[in-house]
This record gives structure tokens, sequence and C-alpha cells, in this order.
């Protein structure tokens, strides 16, 4: 930090680049004045809800996939490649189809989180030992809902929490990148009204706290619970050396 | 009539472009009610193909496979299996997996627990009840399967080589017990070992099994009263004869590997290949 400061004074960025003072400043005045607040709650609602939304979405695409062998067959391949496509790249569809709004923010953030989720719901199913059904079986589940719910689901569960962790980073950039390009309130209209005033200091101020709310969520929340599942599962490798 | 009939069944399984190998041809087998009936036999004998029919995981070729004179249609809570490895849900505590096989009948919670927990008490494992599996030795995984294979209290108990990967010590410790259990239920157990001395101390009966392809070589009854001793004279006397059975089997095990890969390493190269080498300079 305080090299940061000094830099900046002995260098003289000037306004290019913001000195922490600057920074903190901006933060400051950001907070008690409610525009970054405000922008931060509007951006929060549209990530929760999005995620949310490519969590479920994903997670039924993904069980549909290990289910039914020519669904993977036919649309597996599909959903790699549109893994691989920016999920930024739909922004033009969407502001046609629903217009510059929050609407289309949300779609390409949905999208940008679905696809992750569906091959590691994919995987989770593939992953199961085909001992665990053969129990389920013989003790009666069935082949349906009830070896769904209480087999495959569960069973799944760690390579879901990966997913979940890795859908959270995509969804993070996804709506970052729409919020930028979109009007309104939230962090990446922020970013960009800080553009069009020259404002460096709320542009750093902004990027830092996306960068914090996004390992604050990761850390504190994906991590510990993977975590517990790893451990629950006895998957985590620290847990299994203290038995020893 | 038979609690478990198994009808001129046969079963093969298909090989990448290699022909089908004959897993069984026409094999059949009566196994009475309450009896302990062993399957021994060498790897590849279908010994562990004969008891997935039985399981209802597979289906037989041909043939028929009848449970109190139905057709087995699929896995089903009156057949329950314990496998070579547990297959316990790492999800769930002991007591929620012992209990498993009661939730899917409907049984109150409350009910469930109770019965899982008396049926963990009887392998000796009712301190353990809130701990998921992964924090048990390999014996006590396996006493848990069979505890969730009793409880819900099938007609016939499977066991696909159930022992086979714990230590000798366990292994004495939960035959002893399971001998026990069987005495105290008087249900039909089949069970699955390549273990000869295994299959003797506990069974009624040993079918020894003979490969290529899977049939039923030899059925002995073991008539040694229990508890039984590894050093019991009648005992001894079986286990040379099923020794000589399948000594005489894995030899044609043998033959036919060794020539397999013979024939293997001869088609390394397509017929043609010694005649167009150097052909095209």
């Amino acid at each position: 930090m305080i090299a940061w400061e000094a830099a900046f004074r002995i260098f003289g960025w000037g306004w290019k680049f913001p000195s922490a003072l600057q920074t903190a400043q901006a933060f400051l005045d950001g907070v008690t004045t409610g525009k970054l607040l405000g922008a931060i709650l509007a951006s929060l609602g549209r990530i929760l809800f999005s995620f949310a939304l490519a969590v479920v979405l994903g997670t039924l695409l993904g069980f549909l996939f290990a289910r039914f062998r020519w669904v993977d067959d036919t649309f597996g391949f599909l959903v790699v490649a549109l893994q691989t496509v920016p999920s930024i790249a739909w922004l033009p569809f969407a502001i046609i189809w629903f217009g510059l709004n929050d609407v289309a923010v949300v779609f390409i953030t949905t999208i940008g989180a679905t696809w992750t989720m569906t091959l590691a719901a994919r995987t989770g199913v593939l992953n199961l030992p085909p001992l665990y059904s053969r129990a389920a079986g013989m003790l009666g589940t069935g082949t349906g809902v009830r070896l769904f719910l209480q087999v495959v689901l569960p069973g799944s569960f760690p390579h879901l929490m990966t997913g979940v962790r890795v859908a959270w980073a995509f969804a993070w950039r996804a709506l970052t990148a729409g919020e930028l390009l979109s009007r309104g309130l939230g962090l990446g209209q922020t970013l960009q009204d800080s553009r069009d005033i020259g404002d460096t200091a709320m542009i750093l101020c902004v990027v830092l706290v996306i960068a914090v709310i996004g390992t604050v969520m990761d850390h504190l929340l994906f991590q510990s619970l993977e975590n517990r599942v790893l451990v629950r599962y006895g998957l985590s490798p620290e847990r299994k050396r203290s038995l020893v | 009539m038979a609690q478990i009939a198994v009808d001129r069944v046969s079963k093969s399984f298909s090989q990448n472009r290699r022909k089908p190998f004959l897993a069984l041809e026409n094999l059949d087998l009566e196994v009475e009610k309450g009896t302990f009936v062993s399957l021994v036999g060498p790897s590849g004998c279908g010994k562990s193909t004969l008891l997935n029919l039985m399981a209802g995981f597979d289906r037989p070729d041909s043939g028929s496979v009848l449970i109190d004179g139905q057709e087995v249609g699929g896995p089903g809570p009156d057949r329950v299996v314990v496998f070579q490895e547990p297959a316990l849900f790492p999800w769930l505590t002991l007591v929620d997996n012992v209990a498993f096989g009661l939730k899917q009948r409907g049984v109150q919670r409350s009910h469930r627990v109770a019965l899982a927990q008396e049926q963990l008490q009887a392998v000796h494992l009712g301190r353990f009840a809130d701990r998921f599996p992964h924090e048990l030795s390999g014996g006590m995984k396996q006493r848990a399967a069979i505890a969730r294979a009793l409880v819900i209290s099938p007609e016939i108990l499977l066991m696909d080589e159930p022992f086979a990967a714990l230590d000798e010590q366990t292994k004495f410790v939960l035959q002893k017990d399971l001998e026990e259990l069987w005495l105290k239920s008087g249900r039909t157990v089949v069970f699955v070992t390549h273990n000869i001395r295994e299959a003797l101390l506990l069974s009624d009966r040993v079918v020894v099994m003979g490969t290529l392809p899977g049939r039923i070589k030899r059925d002995l009854v073991v008539a040694a009263p229990r508890p039984r001793r590894a050093t019991d004279p009648d005992l001894v006397g079986l286990e040379e004869i099923i020794m000589e059975d399948l000594a005489e089997e894995l030899e044609k095990v043998l033959k036919q590997e060794l020539d397999f890969e013979y024939h293997l390493a001869e088609s390394r190269l397509p017929p043609s290949a010694g005649d167009s080498l150097g052909s095209g300079i």
C-alpha cells in the first residue's frame, strides 16, 4: 500500500492510475453517498438470481445427459462447444431479444455459468460407482425418482460442488462484462460511468470490490461447503491422514 | 420345490471383436430353503455371473432362474447381495445406511432407526451408528453391509466373495459371526468364494464349478457338525477332492490363456504383412 502510494507520487501517474488514498477516498464516498452500495446490491441481486438459475438448469441438463445416452450422443458435443464461447458473445442476441436491460444481463450471466454446471453434473453421475445403483436396486429404490433423489443426487454431490464453484467464477465474469455494456445500476455500469468521467479511483475501487466479493463468496461459502462435503464423503486428504 | 431353481441357464458376454465369452452353459442348480451353499471355482468359471443372475442384475441368454417358482425379473429386497466391496453410501451414517432398505419400504423414521440400531448391535457395530463409512476399517464396513442386508429380512442372502478383500484375522472373525447369524436366522445363503477352506467351514453344500464353459463340476454335501474346525478329517478329505478338481480346471485355463497369448502375438501383423514389407520401395 505504501509502495503503491509512493510510486504514485514519485512517478507522477496523474489521473491515469489512482493512488491508494484516492481509491480509499472513492470507496468511502461511494459508500456514504450510497452509490457504490446500491451498485453492489443491484449486481449481487442479478448474479444470485442468474447463478441459482444456472445451477438448477445446469444440474438438470447434466443429469439428463448422464441418464440418456442418446441425449449425450446428440447434444453432448454442443455443450462443450457452447462452454468455449465466452458468454458475452451472446449479448448482441440478448439485446435483440430482450433489449438493453436487466433481462439481457441475467441471460448472459446464466448462460455463462450453466454449461460448466452441466458438465460437472454429468461427470458426477457418470463417475458414480455402478455398485451404488446395484445396491440401491436390491434395497428397493426402483429405477425412478427415489433412486435419483436418494442415490444419484447425493452421490454426485462432490462433483456438483466443484461445478458450483467454477460456475460462480464464470457468472461473475459474465455479469461484469454484461453490465459494462448495459444501462441502469450495477458494478459494471459504475465502471463504465466512471470511465466516461475519467474517475480512475472509482474504477479501481469497483475492480477491488468485485475481486473481494468473488473471493469472499468462494472462500467462505463454497470452499468451506465443498470441504465439508469432501470430509463427510471421506474424500478429504487431511482427514484420511489423521486416521492413520 | 427348491427355493432357488436355476434351469438350463446359459449366459455369454460379448468381447470386443472376439467371439463371445461363454460364462455359463446349460447350468442346472437347485438350492433348498435354509441351506448355506457355497459356489467355488477358478476365476472365469461364472460363479459371480450365476450370483448376479440370481440377484437379478443380469438376465440369462437362455434358461430360467426361478425363486419360489417366480422368474427373477430384477433386483429386489427378497434377495439381498453382500458384495466384495461394502458398497455403503458414503454420504449416510452407518445407521442410515442400514436403514436405507427399510426407508424404501416406507417404515417410519423412528422405527427404522431402532431396527437398524438393533441390527448394528447384532454385528457388533452398535457404538459406531453415527459414524460415516470412511471412518471405519474394511472389516467393519463389511459388517455394516451385512447388517444392511439382514435388516430387511431377505428370504435369500447372496454373498459375492464378501471377505476376499479382508485380512486373515478379520476374515476369520467375520466367518464365525456370519455362521452364528445364519444359524440364528435360518435364511438361505448362496456364498461365492474362491477360498475352499472358507466354503467348507461355512457351508452345508459346496458346488464346485468348472470353466470353459462355466458349468457345475461337482456338488458336495458337507455334513461335518458345527462349530467346525479346519482340521476336521471330513473337511480335510473334501478339501483334497476339491483341490484336485480345481487343479484340473486351472490347468485348462492356463493352457487356454497361453495359447491365446501366443495367438495374439502372432496376429499383431496382418497376414499379408510379410509379403508387402519393402514392396513399396
